[in-house]
């Protein structure tokens, strides 16, 4: 057959490409993040969200997205506290605002770099409701109806846990788990329960949704889910 | 009519075809905020996106690897090669009527096409497999992984599109991949060197010329 093989050297400039892309991918990814990024933020389209730079892959595990308006929302804490609570968004703007700028992991891959969150730390919450001295752990529940999470206390009292309502400056979104979510920055993003709507006071350790599908339960970024990824 | 893809070429393009489909729709739905949110369940979609991807392959490998791939695998030798009427292929405004060039089987698009798509599933199942099971790559290795994986998308969508949209712009053509003929009239003016490599009929190259 005449010609030259040009379809070989096509093919293989593209297997070039995609090894090329694999070893330097992240160092280009950072700089588009850095360059482009501010940029995307500034569009109004909400076009270039469909870009792979800069975003969150937004996940649920029901068939569609939680709705909840600012006036309605509640949330509970209940179980071993002395003080059952049903705090409102107001409420919790009324506490005093903690911020955290951290990157967030999520455990199938992805990275977000320098993530802005801001919110009431979940101790001043705890503090707020009065643990009672037999509890150990806390499962939270989202307004999804079906997402459910756990920590120890010893890890929700740390000060990077946050019961945020801001992300980047603005009010939480609906699929970024608004009004107001879990933030646990040391850990993957599934620890990070959005459309947080209930917190209960346990004496043990009850596993989420994701910890019952195969997850660890502490999922501390480069250190569970045989994953090595820097730390948040 | 005059055969143009024989039967195991046509499955291995439609089941091909089939499974694009799928690994397009699923993996929009993984990717994209507002499909994730209107469909949700993540984990199903997820476990069909990779079964899909894993069994992509399989229809064109067993297809050459076969006795019955002859057909295919010649027509996977003319995708490798180029002409010169390739280059000028290029070069043309219209290029579904280009008109007066000695194009064989396959016209420098369609060659393009073939070659992004055999190039572009490749690097899709590596990354895939690399997304799909992590623990063996760096945290960098990882997100280059993602970064082509999603990139590679981005271009396999923008190919299929346009592949579909010349083949509905040129339903005799397409016709070939569904029935499996071409008529006379079409190989005689869209792939003259083809006609000839068929029939025989040599004195036909400076009538097109």
């Amino acid at each position: 057959m005449d010609g030259a093989p040009v379809g070989r050297r096509v093919f293989l400039g593209l297997l070039g490409v995609g090894a090329a892309g694999i070893l330097w991918g992240s160092n280009v990814q950072r700089w588009l993040e850095r360059q482009v990024g501010p940029y995307l933020a500034k569009d109004g389209t909400g076009l270039s969200g469909l870009l792979p730079i800069g975003r969150f892959r937004i996940y649920s595990v029901t068939g569609s997205m939680p709705h909840r308006g600012h006036d309605e929302y509640r949330l509970q804490v209940a179980g071993l506290v002395d003080r059952p609570l049903a705090l409102s968004y107001g409420d919790l703007r009324t506490m005093p605002p903690a911020g955290l700028s951290r990157d967030f992991q999520c455990v199938t891959g992805w990275r977000v770099f320098d993530v802005k969150w801001k919110g009431v730390r979940l101790a001043d919450v705890l503090d707020r409701a009065g643990v009672q001295p037999s509890a150990k752990a806390l499962r939270f529940r989202s307004f999804d109806g079906t997402y459910t999470e756990s920590l120890t206390l010893k890890q929700a009292r740390r000060d990077d846990v946050l019961v945020a309502y801001e992300l980047e400056g603005e009010n939480l979104s609906d699929a970024h788990g608004g009004p107001v979510r879990l933030y646990v920055a040391p850990m993957y993003g599934y620890k990070s329960i959005k459309w947080l709507e209930r917190i209960e006071v346990t004496d043990e350790v009850v596993p989420g949704y994701w910890e019952n599908r195969g997850y660890d339960v502490d999922a501390w970024v480069g250190r569970s889910n045989n994953r090595d990824d820097s730390t948040t | 009519m005059i055969p143009r893809f024989d039967r195991v070429e046509r499955v291995a393009h439609w089941t091909t075809a089939a499974l694009f489909g799928v690994l397009m729709l699923t993996g929009a739905v993984l990717y994209a905020g507002p499909f994730s949110a209107m469909f949700g369940r993540r984990e199903l979609f997820r476990q069909v996106h990779v079964y899909a991807g894993i069994l992509l392959p399989v229809p064109v490998l067993v297809a050459l690897g076969g006795r019955w791939g002859s057909q295919l695998r010649r027509d996977v030798a003319r995708i490798n090669r180029w002409t010169r009427d390739d280059a000028r292929w290029f070069r043309r405004r219209n290029r579904v009527r280009p008109g007066r060039l000695d194009t064989g089987k396959f016209n420098a698009g369609q060659k393009l096409n073939a070659t992004f798509f055999a190039g572009a599933v490749v690097v899709m199942l590596a990354t895939g497999l690399m997304l799909r099971w992590p623990s063996p790559f760096s945290n960098d290795l990882r997100t280059g992984a993602t970064f082509v994986h999603d990139w590679f998308a981005f271009g396999i969508w923008v190919a299929v599109l346009g592949h579909i949209f010349f083949a509905i712009r040129d339903p005799i053509a397409l016709g070939g991949m569904t029935r499996g003929g071409v008529t006379p009239y079409w190989a005689r003016t869209e792939r003259p060197a083809w006609y000839r490599e068929l029939t025989g009929n040599t004195t036909e190259r400076s009538a097109t010329r």
